[in-house]
């Protein structure tokens, strides 16, 4: 097996369920928020994806986005970063994302800047076709970091930050794509935490993934919450179950209910959030 | 069909039947085609290679026609000599005059049959050298902004028509627009102003534009060539390009790299081997077109090699140079066709083949490198 960091001092789960379902109010596995939404209304081209989403996401939590295909949740997540400028025709037709106090759409954001602070890991895993170390150090070497001893150095934490130090020390200089599925998914979480970002949002991470390697991402997530908050977007209830702090269930473009992770699965609000979650539609 | 004792089944045939014959004959005549297509192929080659390795390779060591490699074309001279039939160079043919005192000898002559071809290697080599670093240079950049930048609609679709359409344009006429453009027209900078052509001050420096054009020369003849095979580079390097899939776009943007920075690191690298291996066709369309270069940049014949006799380093680029398939055409169309000048003829062609089959060699190696380098 690998090596174990220390527990994490955050309990994984909330000791206590809240009694009502009342969103963010004193619900126990909120902090601050770090990312805060307001009536956001999302369009692709003519077609509105994303309708009045306003939620709050608490600083070094995770929070899962729940909810069936198509029902806007990796489309929210790709706000965040605004990986979505990518993609021709999109907007923002109303409504605000605050990530610490700013809001990401202001013209005079500076994007690179917010892809540092709000790193991503992809559905398909993507190590890019280049060494394991190139991939760790590509984040820093763009910033201009030559540093020889200090690259090493952030391999070397990145790479045990996403617990496959010891896989792959001996083979740093080989081709990242010559690892497994699993492997090739935490090269790219240690590529993202390598640049320091506050957060990290997962678009399924797992989804192509083994049970034995999804086992190795999410035991990995709790460990990186005790440093990042973590928005994962998962098509796998039971996951979002292990794993996140607070979950935000989405149907056709709307929030339908978000709360404390326990609260939704096991007391739901919306009898909506009840029969998807029960696995009765989705 | 009428059921007898002897075919117990209709399934089984007892003669052919129209839709038979009609299927062996589609057949045969499909494959016919092709292989009328293979004896074509052959034939040329074989004939070329058979003839020409005659010039190129001598049966005694080294085995190899060197002063045919490394020679320029000369004159040959065909006379009688004291009931012997002699065939030399010119220079020699001089020697052996003044040696035996021959004031006057009638002898034949055959141009370029004599010598070598060594000027006409080097021309070809320059040009396809300097055409494929232009069209790369801009080819490559025309398909990522294509690829990478712009945003469909009127404008962009217009831009991909007119490419399609610069791809149909015959040689012959890009031939006469770079004659048109780069040799008549194209500025040149110099300290005076030439008033018989538009020209203007070039601001603040004491010199001058002057569009006096760039006469015959290698520069004229590289842009002609490059921009002949620009359509077949932006069009195979934009198809490649494309093919990088975009999780290693988004990756690099997620990791906070600029649109830039994402393209050059994480996305060209990866097209490279496709676009070389568009570039190995156009290495053979630009080393073989004649029409492009006969009004841009070849001579017929010159003493000089493309680097004797600079005065400065620029006339190295405005200097014409003597090139394989202007060459080939030459010696011909415009010489007999005899014993005497088959030698050169069909030795050119051969040494021709080879040179292009050397350099798509080549780029072929290095593609492979590449390709093995970044494998996805």
């Amino acid at each position: 097996m690998e090596t174990r960091l220390p527990p994490p001092p955050v309990p994984p789960a909330p000791a206590s369920a809240p009694a009502g379902g009342n969103p963010g109010a004193a619900a126990s596995a909120m902090t601050a928020p770090i990312i805060d939404i307001q009536h956001l209304d999302f369009f692709y081209g003519q077609a509105q994806a994303l309708q009045d989403i306003t939620l709050q996401i608490p600083e070094k939590r995770v929070t899962a986005f729940i909810g069936p295909s198509g029902c806007g949740k990796s489309t929210l997540l790709r706000c965040l970063n605004r990986m979505n400028d990518l993609i021709d025709g999109t907007r923002i037709g109303r409504g605000t994302i605050t990530i610490n106090g700013i809001d990401i759409q202001r013209p005079d954001v500076d994007v690179i800047e917010l892809r540092k602070r709000v790193g991503m890991v992809f559905q398909k895993s993507n190590p890019f076709p280049k060494s394991i170390y190139e991939n760790i150090t590509y984040g820093l070497r763009i910033a201009g970091v030559k540093n020889r001893a200090r690259l090493d150095e952030v391999v070397e934490k990145s790479l045990r930050g996403a617990a496959l130090w010891d896989e792959v020390k001996d083979r740093l200089h080989q081709s990242g794509l010559g690892l497994s599925g699993g492997q090739q998914q935490r090269i790219c979480i240690a590529r993202a935490i390598a640049v320091e970002p506050e957060i990290i949002l997962m678009d399924e991470p797992c989804s192509a993934l083994d049970p034995l390697a999804t086992a190795k991402i999410e035991e990995l997530i709790h460990e990186l919450k005790t440093q990042y908050t973590i928005v994962i977007v998962t098509h796998n209830m039971q996951q979002a179950a292990r794993v996140s702090d607070r979950t935000a269930f989405f149907y056709l473009g709307r929030l339908v209910e978000h709360d404390d992770t326990r609260t939704i699965f096991m007391n739901p609000a919306n009898p909506q959030t009840e029969a998807y979650v029960a696995g009765r539609f989705g | 069909m009428p059921a007898s004792a002897e075919s117990p089944s209709p399934l089984l045939r007892t003669r052919l039947g129209p839709a038979q014959i009609r299927e062996c004959a589609v057949f045969w005549g499909f494959r016919a085609a092709t292989y009328l297509v293979l004896l074509c192929g052959a034939f040329v080659f074989g004939t070329i290679v058979w003839n020409g390795s005659k010039t190129v390779f001598s049966p005694k060591p080294p085995f190899i026609n060197v002063e045919f490699l490394t020679a320029a074309p000369e004159s040959l001279y065909v006379f009688e000599y004291q009931g012997k039939k002699l065939e030399l160079g010119d220079r020699a043919f001089r020697a052996f005059k003044a040696e035996h005192h021959l004031a006057d000898i009638k002898a034949e002559s055959y141009v370029y049959s004599a010598g070598g071809i060594f000027p006409n290697i080097v021309g070809t080599v320059l040009l396809v050298a300097g055409s494929m670093a232009i069209a790369l240079l801009l080819g490559v950049a025309a398909a990522i902004y294509l690829s990478e930048y712009a945003r469909d609609g009127w404008f962009i679709r217009a831009v991909r028509l007119a490419i399609l359409n610069l791809a149909g344009v015959p040689s012959i006429v890009f031939g006469l627009f770079g004659f048109g453009l780069f040799v008549l027209f194209a500025p040149r900078i110099g300290p005076a102003p030439v008033a018989s052509v538009w020209h203007f001050q070039l601001w603040p420096l004491h010199s001058y534009v002057n569009f006096v054009g760039w006469n015959v020369s290698l520069l004229a003849g590289w842009f002609t060539l490059a921009f002949m095979v620009l359509p077949v580079i932006i069009t195979a390097s934009e198809e490649s390009l494309r093919g990088v899939p975009r999780g290693f776009r988004e990756g690099s943007l997620a990791l906070g790299a600029t649109k830039f920075q994402a393209i050059i690191t994480n996305v060209l690298p990866y097209a490279l081997p496709g676009i070389l291996t568009s570039s190995v066709l156009s290495i053979a369309r630009v080393a073989g077109e004649t029409a492009p270069i006969m009004f841009t940049a070849a001579y017929v014949v010159r003493d000089k090699l493309p680097w004797q006799g600079l005065t400065h380093w620029t006339d190295f680029f405005f200097q014409g140079v003597m090139a394989l398939p202007y060459h080939i055409y030459v010696v011909s169309a415009k010489i007999p066709q005899n014993e005497y000048t088959e030698r050169v003829q069909y030795g050119a062609a051969f040494v021709f083949m080879l040179l292009v089959a050397l350099i798509s060699l080549a780029s072929i190696l290095l593609r492979n490198r590449l390709r093995s380098r970044y494998k996805w």
